[in-house]
């Protein structure tokens, strides 16, 4: 377990190492940001002013040194545009994506793993096919159009629901967060849904290739000829034997789901970092890029690590170390 | 149990099938993997049925459970058992005896537990689906039960998973939860099969003391003579979805009345032999599903002529000692 | 396994010997087995062919500006062109453009974008790992962390990054899409080749001295073709999806490019006064060339699929 642990965090230093150098080279390549941020009328004075200020004159090596010797004291730069720590500009709107990010997986879990259980038992009948035809169209249908369809829908057409916003927050353990209170989740769910639906689909794909594959072992047999019921047969044998590949691939497709919000949260223009980053590579707030993907090449390292250990929690036949060691 | 539905002539067997038959309606066609198949087996008794791997035995086992899958299907036949005819049966009836009166043992012990819930999860269960009794009480049921197969430490290894047994061990649990809710019949398909020798004969001298003692009869399927010599009353042998041949353990393998059982017989490896050349049954098994017509065994059979290309029906030309084939060897002396 | 499927089995290895097609007739009449497949395939030829012909078919060019009459702007399914006398079956966008042509125009782009992704996705994720495979080793190992912390990363966020770097245009979101896609590629194809290399066949060609190049692209590569066909399907669609985002999001084609993702990005804004065509219809089309590659690479991996296979 500890020499799992050494070695799972070893990889990720280098990992993230490799993406910090890609990045920053990639992004601070390219473009000049002093073109967008002062007037067309400034003085060459003011213009030599604004890139020493930024340290734009110094060499790239020189450049991404500072960079990484500011990163370890987590200082990832100030943004062009705000005035302020990238980092924290990113740490303010984290919850919101996260808690948008959760929302869509709640939504895939919940309605995903019935919906293919059933496919998976009924696949010879319509009920099954209707579930399957209905997970293909989920796998078809842009994100961003569908976000624009269920607004026309139930905020233009019907008047149910918000478009646009995250509506009231209140704190939890500090954080705000919308869905506790009424304004807050009629805001969510529309966004949550959207982003869920992708989720949906391969949830159902999932629950439904294992259903069939695991009702066709002889274990299934043998709890039936227990006399167990259905329901238990269904509900716990073979529900509890789904689960686990279903909840790893679902665990790793959380950053999915998060780097995808960046869609969602621009149709429904939801404070989140998906927002922030659009809004900053229009602008080229490099500070802003670096940051957020080193955040999000981060969250998906820890994501990773944490499924892992799940996983190995899950299935009593795994133990750790021999996880893909 | 309505006295209506006993029949007279088999209310002496726990179990008496007649004249079952279960097909699969596949897209290539219709398989008839149990076709016309008639035994029974009375208290303490144990049937050993025989057969190549694929000649419906395991299917037949699954009648009389009631867990044949689709396209599978019981198409015709009575499964009587106290003489209660369990084909009409609403499934929730059938459900409520199987576990409780009538169990089945797998043959892969590998595959028949589930990974991922603990053994007192797996055994309790089995008894809460047919009794409504204090989990306590159930929990030390199995325990009881696990110590009676002989598992060392059973308090602990409820507590354990499948993966943590061996195989030996697995297919002891599954012969605990097949006994836990005492019933009248246990049908075991190979469950020795996949096991090392040594284990082999200790699960089957487990299994034969457990039906002395409790009056539970079995029904031991395998493909494997040698395994039923030692432990049947009787045997049925089973060639392509049919009984050809069955009678006393010693009557049959001392004057094999069929030639496919001769055959089978003649394939033993025996000690008195030594030396000598195998006999082996020339052919393949014939696929279910395009059978020859008339006798299935006749494309193999030494002593086949043109009478076996009609189904030869089933005839006693010794009392006791059913045969399907024209040519028996009822006359000679083996 | 069960004595049903057992008996399965046995009735496969009956029918085999007698049926010795040709290999591309037998592919062709599995394919055509199913009718939704085929229905797949009709809708994409179509989509195809008024890509093809968009200049042809089109009511107006709908990026000519000299074409386009503000004053026809957002009008409504079903209204006529006031100077020209056409109907608009699909209404118009906020510059007077008919949404139909528009379209017309935009699966030109987006089939092309994504026609070419996937291509040159295929052949460079191909090649490298065909290379991986064949050479195995370390490098192998090394390829294969690659690919595997690149896969690690959503597409989008890939194609996002270049894309900011990179800037807007059709051949950097081709790169972008190629770079986010290679990996697809380059981990299917290596699969497959590590099973193929194994196989006699190679092993006889290596004993007649034949060059690695020889043996790489003229045996082991035809062997590995189908999965990766399945996994290009696939991919198209995908990079089509990914490319229509991109532009929504105002980071992919430039507004000069006709794409159905711009279309639709577009008609965001009267959205909520509840001028849904703008948006809507691009989206269909949009979703009816993604359904339509979907069905074919749903059918052609059930056909390729030698597991599958019955």
């Amino acid at each position: 377990m500890i020499v799992f642990l050494i070695r799972r965090t070893f990889q990720s230093v280098v990992v993230l190492l490799i993406m910090s150098l890609l990045v920053f080279v990639g992004v601070y390549t390219i473009g000049n940001p002093v073109d967008i941020l002062i007037s067309p009328e400034a003085t060459q004075q003011e213009h030599e002013a604004a890139v020493k200020a930024l340290g734009l004159d110094r060499p790239m090596w020189e450049q991404y040194r500072v960079f990484l010797t500011n990163a370890l004291h987590g200082n990832l730069g100030d943004s062009f545009v705000f005035n302020e720590p990238a980092l924290k500009l990113i740490l303010q709107r984290m919850p919101a994506t996260l808690e948008l990010a959760f929302g869509a997986m709640f939504i895939a879990v919940i309605f995903g793993i019935p919906l293919g259980m059933v496919a998976g038992i009924k696949h010879h009948s319509w009920i099954g096919r209707a579930i399957m035809s209905g997970s293909i169209l989920g796998f078809s249908l842009p994100t961003f159009w569908v976000g624009l369809m269920l607004i026309m829908l139930f905020a233009v057409i019907f008047g149910w629901l918000p478009a646009s916003g995250r509506g009231e927050t209140v704190l939890l353990f500090g954080i705000p967060v919308s869905f506790l209170t009424v304004d807050g989740l009629s805001h969510l769910i529309l966004p949550a849904i959207n982003l869920g639906l992708f989720k949906l689909s391969l949830t159902i794909r999932l629950t439904r290739a294992g259903t069939q594959e695991n009702m066709q072992l002889d274990y299934v047999k043998f709890a039936r000829a227990k006399g167990l019921s259905n329901t238990r047969v269904i509900g716990v044998h073979v529900l509890k034997n789904i689960l686990i590949p279903v909840v790893t691939v679902l665990g790793l497709e959380l950053g999915n789901v998060i780097a995808f919000a960046v869609v969602t949260e621009t149709v429904f223009a939801w404070p989140g970092m998906g927002k922030l980053i659009i809004d900053s590579i229009d602008v080229l707030d490099r500070p802003v890029i670096v940051a957020y993907l080193l955040i999000t090449v981060t969250m998906f390292i820890i994501i990773n690590f944490t499924v892992d250990v799940l996983y190995s929690i899950l299935d009593p036949r795994v133990r750790l170390g021999d996880v893909k060691s | 149990m309505t006295p209506a539905a006993v029949s007279s002539t088999s209310s002496l067997s726990t179990l008496a099938v007649e004249n079952l038959r279960t097909h699969f309606f596949t897209k290539a066609g219709v398989v008839k993997a149990v076709d016309d198949v008639s035994f029974s087996v009375g208290t303490g008794e144990i049937l050993g049925l025989v057969g190549e791997s694929g000649c419906g035995k395991s299917i037949t086992g699954f009648s009389i459970l009631g867990l044949v899958d689709p396209p599978g299907k019981v198409v015709d036949g009575k499964i009587l058992f106290h003489g209660l005819d369990l084909v009409d049966l609403p499934e929730e009836e059938r459900r409520r005896l199987r576990g409780s009166r009538i169990a089945m043992i797998f043959q892969d012990p590998m595959m028949t537990l589930n990974p991922v819930l603990r053994i007192d999860t797996q055994m309790i269960e089995a008894i809460l689906a047919h009794e409504k009794i204090d989990r306590a009480l159930a929990r030390k049921r199995a325990r009881d039960a696990l110590e009676q197969v002989g598992i060392a430490s059973p308090d602990e290894r409820l507590r354990a998973y499948p993966h943590q047994f061996s195989g030996g061990m697995r297919q002891r649990v599954a012969i605990a939860i097949a006994m836990l809710n005492k019933p009248d019949l246990i049908i075991a398909d190979e469950p020795t099969t996949a096991l090392d020798v040594t284990i082999q004969a200790q699960i089957l001298f487990e299994a034969q003391k457990l039906c002395r003692e409790t009056g539970t009869a079995l029904i031991w399927i395998t493909h494997d003579l040698t395994v039923v010599a030692g432990l049947a009353d009787r045997i049925a042998v089973m060639y392509a979805g049919r009984i050809v041949e069955q009678g006393q353990l010693g009557d049959v393998l001392d004057h094999p009345l069929h030639p496919y059982t001769r055959g089978l017989i003649g394939s033993v490896p025996s000690r008195n032999r030594r030396g000598s050349h195998l006999y082996q049954i020339p052919g393949m098994t014939p696929a279910l599903l395009n059978l020859p017509t008339g006798c299935a065994f006749r494309e193999r059979c030494d002593f086949a002529d043109d009478a076996c290309l009609d189904q030869p029906e089933i005839t006693e030309p010794v009392p006791g000692r059913p045969v399907r084939c024209f040519h028996h060897f009822a006359g000679e002396k083996a | 396994m069960t004595t049903q499927t057992k008996m399965q089995q046995t009735g496969i290895k009956k029918k085999k010997p007698a049926e010795v097609e040709a290999p591309l007739r037998r592919f062709l009449s599995d394919f055509f087995e199913s009718r939704v497949a085929i229905f797949g395939l009709s809708i994409f030829l179509t989509i195809v062919f008024v890509a093809i012909f968009a200049p042809m078919i089109s009511p107006q060019d709908p990026y000519d500006l000299a074409q386009l009459d503000i004053l026809d702007g957002r009008l409504p399914p079903g209204s006529e062109n006031t100077t020209y006398g056409y109907t608009y079956w699909l209404g118009t966008d906020d510059q007077g453009r008919d949404m139909l042509s528009g379209i017309f125009y935009g699966l030109r782009t987006s089939l092309t974008v994504g026609a070419m992704s996937a291509l040159i996705a295929l052949i460079v994720g191909g090649c490298i790992g065909l290379f991986a495979a064949y050479f195995g080793g370390r490098v192998d190992t090394v390829i294969m962390r690659i690919v595997d912390i690149q896969l690690s990363f959503p597409s989008i966020l890939i194609a996002l990054v270049l894309m900011a770097i990179l800037g807007q245009g059709t051949d950097k979101i081709i790169l972008a899409l190629v770079a986010a896609q290679w990996a697809y590629y380059a981990r299917t194809i290596r699969g497959t080749a590590m099973i193929e290399r194994q196989k006699e066949y190679i092993e006889a060609a290596i004993c007649l001295a034949m060059s690695h190049k020889r043996i790489v692209f003229r045996h082991l590569l035809p062997n590995c073709m189908p999965p990766l066909i399945v996994v290009a399907t696939v991919q198209v669609a995908h990079a089509i999806a990914l490319e229509a985002t991109l532009s929504f999001l105002g980071i992919g084609l430039p507004v000069t490019q006709p794409s159905l993702g711009l279309l639709i990005s577009n008609g965001f804004e009267y959205m909520l006064s509840g001028k849904f065509w703008i948006s809507f219809f691009p989206g269909i089309a949009l979703l009816i060339t993604i359904v339509s590659i979907n069905l074919v690479g749903d059918q052609l991996r059930d056909v390729l699929n030698p597991r599958l296979r019955r």
